[in-house]
């Protein structure tokens, strides 16, 4: 499969390798995909109080799309707000990474793991919240 | 050393430039037609042909009549159970085969299936009618099939049994080597079985069949035995009469010869029948007609003789390769698994699972080494290699699979290319994997609850 020159540049020197402490509270982490399907995203990102994203950091198993879906969503959540962050869809990730058709569901992927590392932020921060009031 | 270096020898082979030199006569000034009988210029494409079946026949231990020239393997597959399936349907139409088979013949048997069921459909509408004595539309087709139990019906279950131009196919499993089990293979059999179609050597995982005695058991039933044989034929010995083959597909272009150019083993004594399913001016004794393809064949004839009377040396040369490969990536990297047998496997093959790394985004960072992977991950079909899993690895093992094939050209030098290249991006790849990360913290990967998507 021919890929375009964005996906193999994000391929080539993803952004945003790595692990954040998922036991630190202002850390949401997001899992998704299955090893059995071929691909396995995590995303986690660290959250200020006042709900700004300040860093983002990935690790995926998955083919090259995945990869470049997966580091262009570290670079596009950084320092926007838990809501902007929620308003990135997968068709914006496809577009810019221009995947084929075959392709896509790399973009669904990258957009779930958003949505789960912010709901799994939001859990932290309401159970903290319960255990303190 | 030169770039991209070629290691997909299972999908096809280079040509052998002495093979392309044994053609070029063939394509210029001796483009006569092997059926031309009048002239000088039919006798000579005639006289290479001969010598070319010669050289094909001699490669398997045949006889030269026994060579039919088809288009390549997978008509030579199709021809063997098709021609097989519609000569003998009055003895009988029942076809074992292995869940690891190419699809040339999964696809093959499967057809000779939908074309029974239909037969039975058919004659199943016409006894309801009988039964009910009226017409059946597709208005009353659901109320009167409630009303008459056909299925149980005597008249109909005779019927079913005639010879349906179609087949019944049992897909067998294989053992966790990718081996079949003789035992299994044996109790598949019914006495309605009348062919038994095993690959030589799967063109995955380079699993060598144990074909002569598949051979024996088959003989020793009065069952046919078809064998795929394109991806072991050169690579390691092959003998029709040793191993009680009856029919052998072979093909050029995975032993250096060229493309679209194979052949069909039938063997002449005890003698086995097929029908043709090319009908035309009665070429290759009626088998498979249409002009025959001179300078193609006669390529496939030097590339035959060529793979006999190198395969020792070439065999031990390959395999030396493969090992060297397989130590080199084995040793560098952890968490790695060979896919099937170890000891009976074709010399140039190494399909190896790299855990937690997958295997098309590798392949991307090799991209300077051609191999394949058994990873399909494409929202149309999330599956990998049939033929992995049916060997029971696991998915996510499956997708981290590649395959190398090794051959005739391959060099020490590329060898450690490829070795240093691979082990370098599998750990950029396992840096990157979140799975590489839990498996080495010793978290289960199987105890989490994964969102399939």
């Amino acid at each position: 499969m021919a890929y375009s020159d964005k996906v193999i540049e994000h391929y080539e020197s993803p952004r945003n390798v790595g692990t954040l402490d998922k036991e630190d509270p202002n850390v949401g982490t997001g899992l998704v995909g299955a090893p059995a399907c071929g691909d396995v995203m995590r995303l986690q990102l660290k959250i200020s109080e006042d709900g700004l994203i300040e860093d983002a950091r990935f690790k995926t198993f998955g083919c090259g799309s995945a990869i470049a879906s997966s580091s262009l969503v570290t670079e596009w959540v950084k320092g926007k707000t838990v809501d902007q962050a929620m308003t990135i869809s997968n068709k914006d990730v496809a577009r810019e990474l221009s995947l084929p058709p075959v392709k896509i569901h790399c973009s669904v992927l990258a957009e779930d793991a958003i949505k789960a590392a912010i709901e799994d932020f939001k859990k932290k921060r309401a159970a903290r919240q319960a255990k303190a009031s | 050393m030169k770039l991209p270096i070629y290691m997909d020898n299972h999908a096809t082979t280079p040509l052998d430039p002495r093979v392309l030199e044994a053609m070029l006569p063939y394509l210029r000034e001796d483009f006569g037609n092997a059926a031309s009988r009048n002239h000088v210029f039919g006798w000579k494409a005639e006289a290479a042909v001969n010598k070319a079946r010669q050289q094909v026949a001699e490669l398997i231990g045949a006889a030269e009549q026994e060579i039919v020239f088809t288009s390549g393997a997978t008509e030579s597959d199709n021809l063997a159970i098709k021609g097989v399936i519609e000569f003998y349907k009055s003895k009988g139409d029942h076809i074992i085969t292995l869940k690891t088979e190419h699809k040339a013949i999964l696809d093959t048997c499967k057809r000779l299936e939908r074309v029974r069921q239909e037969r039975l459909d058919e004659l199943k509408l016409l006894r309801l009618a009988q039964l009910a004595g009226q017409d059946v539309t597709e208005d009353n087709q659901s109320e009167l099939l409630a009303k008459y139990d056909v299925d149980s019906d005597e008249t109909y279950r005779k019927w079913a049994e005639l010879p349906t131009g179609g087949a019944r196919v049992t897909y067998l499993d294989v053992e966790p080597d990718g081996r079949v089990s003789l035992e299994k293979l044996a109790a598949a059999m019914t006495p309605k079985t009348v062919l038994v179609s095993i690959m030589f050597a799967n063109n995955e995982i380079g699993v060598v069949q144990p074909v002569a005695e598949i051979g024996a058991l088959c003989r020793s039933k009065g069952v046919l035995f078809h064998c795929d044989a394109v991806q072991g034929i050169g690579k390691v010995p092959f003998d029709v009469e040793a191993m009680k083959v009856d029919l052998a597909s072979i093909t050029s272009h995975k032993m250096y010869g060229p493309k679209g150019i194979g052949a069909l083993y039938v063997r002449r004594r005890p003698r086995v029948r097929i029908a043709p399913i090319i009908d035309g001016g009665g070429h290759e004794r009626g088998m498979r007609s249409g002009t025959l393809n001179v300078s193609a064949i006669v390529g496939f004839g030097m590339a035959a003789e060529l793979a006999r009377k190198e395969l020792p040396e070439e065999s031990a040369r390959i395999l030396r390769l493969r090992e060297k490969l397989r130590k080199g990536l084995t040793d560098a990297l952890d968490m790695t698994i060979i896919n099937g047998s170890m000891e009976h496997r074709l010399p140039g093959n190494l399909n190896i699972s790299f855990a937690h790394a997958e295997g098309e985004s590798l392949m991307m960072g090799i991209k300077d080494v051609a191999v394949s992977s058994g990873s399909a991950c494409t929202s149309a079909s999330l599956e990998p290699s049939y033929v992995l899993r049916a060997l029971g690895v696991d998915e996510e093992l499956a997708h981290s699979s590649i395959r190398f094939g090794l051959g005739r050209f391959t060099t020490e030098e590329e060898v450690d290319y490829v070795v240093n290249l691979v082990v370098d991006k599998v750990r950029k790849l396992r840096d990157m994997s979140p799975l590489y990360e839990m498996a080495k913290e010793g978290i289960d990967l199987k105890s989490i609850e994964w969102t399939a998507h």
